[in-house]
């Protein structure tokens, strides 16, 4: 590592020519009315560069340092006097030695290499070159339309994004917005990297005007909700979202997003209701299980989770009923059952988990049927801790046998081992299972009397 | 502002790890603090090396940028970074590369080279070829669980620059007599790296080989203690004692092994893990890619992790070259509807990615490529491999294929694999100064860098050592990349932030 390190820093020699001083890209000359001021001076004179020096030295106050040239016809010069003093209009002819420099920034000392290539005339190429270095350049030359997205170009063909950006950031500041957009639209990699940029800042609306021009409009739509996390209030997050349901997204993502609005719209109604429920006291399910967190902005199968846990047998009318929930959102039957499933079973009402999967067919007999299999409901009312006598039912439902045998040894569902076994008329199987069964049970009971027929 | 407040003779200094950006130098403009700093420099890192044959740039954020935002500084960094190791290591003669961006980078380095020609130097290249492979030729091999030591600590614990926290129960050094009170609570945490014997050994294998290898390393160091038995004379008890820091080492080193692998093999016999990895694999042979999967669907309604849940879905896409509408449309409206609708953000960036997209051209290449780069071998041996495919046991990393197959035949030899992939693929020479042009004698082996651009995976790497070390496999192997990831930190990097920002 140390050697690498050494052959790195003799490399820099090569390849760059500044090792260790500041490297600062400034890119404004903005608050800065003299500067500008004595660029309007100069632009009918000369067409010489001028180099600004961001040297925010002081406790928030900005002071600008700029450095004397030593070839053009004139200099200028840092024209602000002392520390927390504004910027004094002085005359160019101030300052024109290097001695200068130390009374400005007597902090710093800045080697001589830093405006040793200090030339007057910079194109595009160059300055974008130096940019690449870290050099200080101010862009405020280019000043014709023609010049900037020379600099554009030179600057993507640079590669370093770092440095298109600075040059963005130019451009959309001294630029018509229509003249900035249409310009960009046939430059895809400035393009790219200026979308990227207002994403970074949070620039929403002139992203969202870009995005727009462009047509991208399926990404207007997706940034436009986007927002919405952003918003805390509820009532505020739910006109957002109502808001965003014309927007141009995509057919099913159409739907999701009304979906999105529909939920949130419910939930504040139904978290209304049942705070009142709660803390008027009389509901009982609100008592026995007091909430802990609101329903708010939670996704839509934990929302059915709680309808069906607090509001289970409330008419399909209420917006809080699980078959209201269940016919708005078109839930399918596997999800709604297992979600009911899970709710029930939780307040161990066993009787609704047996109404659930209790259909009568046509001749009138009930049958048991599940959209998802029955070892599923097995594993859940089990996770639930349901007694034995509930979970044997479902274990002996379980279509697949060796689930079924598997289950049911697990979960000591006697009987229905024995009756499996006894339909498979394994008997040897049988005989080794007493083992497992209490002796004088009336499990063992039920084995010797099968295994004597 | 606060602090200067507080302490006016303080002097604060800004340091931009790797490199400054403009975009925190303007907001802290706008904050009015950029003038509190004294000194803003950056320090440049580029390339850091992570073993001997290693290199990681740790830039999370290259393959959301590149193939999501469009944005390809961090390839111009990768490039500055190639230039730098040239300068150090010698021109590199040749250079392959598959993919959009790494045809950026050759451009940018053969561009680089020009602009620079006093970087021309007179190293002897270590170098015989590098090859670019864009992270999007290979979507699939992130996206499955690794089954090498070093690809399940990472998956399951998360190496950070190697370094590992793990859960400290069974780190605790075993007392006579004492209680359970004083567990410690801190997580334990290890580096892991080649400067470790064991580790060096177990790293790249199969977790499934690991035991015999820590069982072999016991017998031997119990009998390396036992030698004190043996030792009589006063010159074998000196010797003996001479060696007692190495055994020390090698003895904490076994028991910190052991201890982890018990660890993963809580988890590796879990069923979900197993029927997890069933799935994975039917997937990568090609099985039922086209409906939707049971196994996702009750993961959904149980309510797995989001991420668990996006690996596998966009591992079936990739497998079928995209979802039928229809299957997509289905696992999509699930997903919002468990884990929540602003969910379609970050379902949004995976489609823009590639990884969980409808199926376009109505046709799948996935068995056509799997056939020809025999990505799928069903005679895995785990305990002495003869393949790269026991890193996924069974699944060979498509990436490595593509190394493997370009160093012998060549990839002349599998021309109508390489369209369908995407990308261009190209060659390209750099001059070597007279004199500097290497030939390589009988039996030396050629040096090649790899570097994946958007990511790389520890199983990835194991199977570029395995190729290294093979009897005439003419080829050894060092590998650079923009990060080092696993599945989860890949599909991570690409969701939605779904909390407002802090500013």
């Amino acid at each position: 590592l140390k050697e690498s390190k050494r052959a790195v820093n003799s490399l820099r020699d090569i390849v760059d020519d500044d090792d260790d001083d500041l490297e600062r890209v400034s890119w404004s000359g903005e608050p800065v009315g003299s500067i500008s001021w004595s660029i309007k001076e100069t632009a009918s004179s000369s067409t010489s560069s001028l180099e600004g020096r961001d040297s925010s030295l002081q406790k928030g106050s900005s002071s600008y340092a700029a450095f004397p040239k030593q070839v053009s016809s004139y200099s200028l010069s840092s024209l602000f006097k002392g520390r927390n003093k504004l910027p004094s209009f002085q005359s160019l002819s101030d300052a024109l030695s290097d001695t200068g420099v130390k009374n400005y920034a007597p902090e710093l000392r800045r080697p001589k290499a830093e405006y040793k290539d200090y030339s007057s005339d910079w194109s595009p190429k160059d300055t974008v070159r130096r940019m690449q270095r870290g050099k200080v350049c101010s862009l405020e030359r280019f000043r014709s339309l023609q010049h900037k997205l020379v600099l554009l170009d030179e600057a993507v063909a640079g590669h370093d994004g770092n440095v298109i950006t600075a040059v963005l950031i130019f451009l959309k500041r001294t630029l018509r917005r229509e003249i900035l957009f249409r310009e960009l639209e046939v430059r895809q990699v400035a393009l790219c990297h200026l979308i990227h940029f207002l994403k970074e800042t949070g620039e929403q609306k002139l992203l969202l005007d870009l995005l727009r021009f462009l047509d991208r409009t399926e990404e207007v739509a997706l940034s436009q909700y986007r927002e919405h996390l952003n918003i805390q209030d509820v009532e505020k997050r739910r006109e957002f979202l109502k808001g965003c349901i014309g927007l141009p997204f995509s057919a099913e993502d159409t739907s999701h997003i009304q979906d999105h609005f529909t939920l949130l719209e419910r939930q504040i109604i139904i978290e209304a209701n049942d705070r009142h429920l709660e803390t008027a006291g009389q509901s009982e399910i609100f008592r026995k299980y007091p909430r802990k967190a609101s329903i708010l902005n939670m996704p839509l199968v934990t929302t059915l989770f709680y309808s069906c846990f607090y509001h289970y047998t409330e008419a399909e009318g209420t917006f809080s009923s699980p078959t209201n929930l269940k016919k708005t959102f078109k839930i399918p039957d596997k999800q709604y059952v297992l979600t009911a499933l899970a709710a029930r079973a939780k307040l161990r009402a066993w009787d609704d988990v047996d109404a659930l999967f209790t259909t009568k067919n046509w001749l009138g007999y009930t049958k048991k049927k599940a959209p998802i299999g029955f070892h599923r409901v097995v594993e859940i009312l089990q996770r639930n801790n349901a007694p034995v006598q509930v979970l044997q039912e479902y274990v002996r439902l379980v279509e697949d046998v060796e689930t079924r045998l598997n289950l049911a040894t697990k979960y000591k569902c006697h009987d229905v081992v024995i009756e499996t076994y006894r339909d498979l008329k394994d008997r040897i199987q049988l005989t080794a299972y007493k083992c497992k069964v209490e002796r004088g049970s009336a499990e063992e009971e039920k084995i010797n009397s099968i295994l004597s027929n | 502002r606060e602090d200067r407040g507080r302490s006016p003779q303080r002097d604060f200094h800004i340091l931009f790890v790797p490199r400054r950006s403009l975009l925190c130098e303007q907001w802290l403009k706008e904050q009015g603090v950029l003038g509190s700093f004294i000194h803003r420099e950056q320090y440049s890192l580029d390339l850091i090396p992570f073993d001997g044959d290693l290199l990681s740039m740790e830039a999370e954020s290259t393959f959301k940028e590149c193939y999501l935002e469009s944005d390809q500084t961090s390839l111009y960094h990768a490039a500055k970074g190639l230039m730098t190791l040239q300068a150090l290591y010698g021109t590199i003669p040749q250079i392959f590369g598959k993919g959009e961006c790494a045809r950026h980078v050759a451009n940018m380095m053969i561009r680089m080279k020009r602009e620079f020609p006093g970087s021309q130097n007179s190293i002897f290249p270590v170098f015989d070829t590098l090859l670019l492979l864009d992270r999007n030729v290979d979507l699939l091999t992130p996206l499955a669980t690794q089954l090498t030591y070093e690809g399940l600590i990472d998956e399951i614990y998360g190496i950070q620059n190697t370094y590992v926290k793990l859960p400290p129960e069974k780190f605790a050094p075993k007392k006579q007599g004492e209680g359970g009170k004083d567990l410690p609570t801190e997580p334990k945490k290890l580096q892991l790296n080649s400067a470790e014997e064991l580790y060096a050994e177990i790293r790249d294998k199969n977790f499934n080989a690991v035991g015999s290898v820590l069982s072999k390393k016991a017998k031997i160091i119990s009998a390396a203690f036992e030698e004190r038995h043996h030792a009589k004379t006063v010159g074998e008890i000196k010797q003996f004692v001479s060696q007692l820091p190495h055994m020390q080492a090698a003895r904490s080193s076994l028991a910190n092994h052991t201890s982890i692998a018990e660890l993963i093999k809580d988890i590796t016999t879990s069923e979900d893990f197993f029927d997890n990895l069933t799935v994975e694999q039917e997937f990568m042979s090609g099985i039922d890619t086209d409906k939707v999967n049971n196994y996702i669907e009750d993961c959904i309604a149980q309510k797995h992790p989001l991420i668990k849940i996006l690996r596998l879905v966009c591992l079936q896409s990739v497998c079928n070259s995209g979802l039928k509408q229809k299957v997509l449309d289905y696992y999509k409206r699930e997903i919002l509807q468990t884990y929540g609708y602003e969910h379609i953000l970050t379902l949004n960036n995976l489609e823009k990615a590639g990884l969980l997209k409808p199926q376009t051209s109505g046709r799948n290449n996935y068995p056509t490529i799997r056939k020809t780069l025999r990505l799928w071998m069903d005679d895995v041996n785990e305990q002495n491999p003869n393949d790269i495919s026991y890193v996924y046991s069974g699944y060979a990393p498509l990436s490595v294929r593509l190394a493997q197959l370009l160093a012998r035949p060549g990839w002349r030899s599998i021309e109508e694999v390489l369209k369908m992939l995407p990308g261009p693929h190209f060659e390209e020479r750099q001059q070597l100064p007279t004199g500097l042009q290497k030939k390589r004698q009988h039996g030396e082996n050629r040096v090649t860098l790899v570097f994946f651009l958007g990511g790389v995976t520890y199983a990835e790497i194991a199977a570029l050592r395995f190729l290294s070390q093979m009897e005439d496999g003419g080829t050894e192997y060092v590998i650079a990349t923009t990060k080092l990831i696993n599945g989860t930190s890949w599909i991570k990097s690409l969701m939605e932030k779904l909390e407002p920002a802090p500013f």
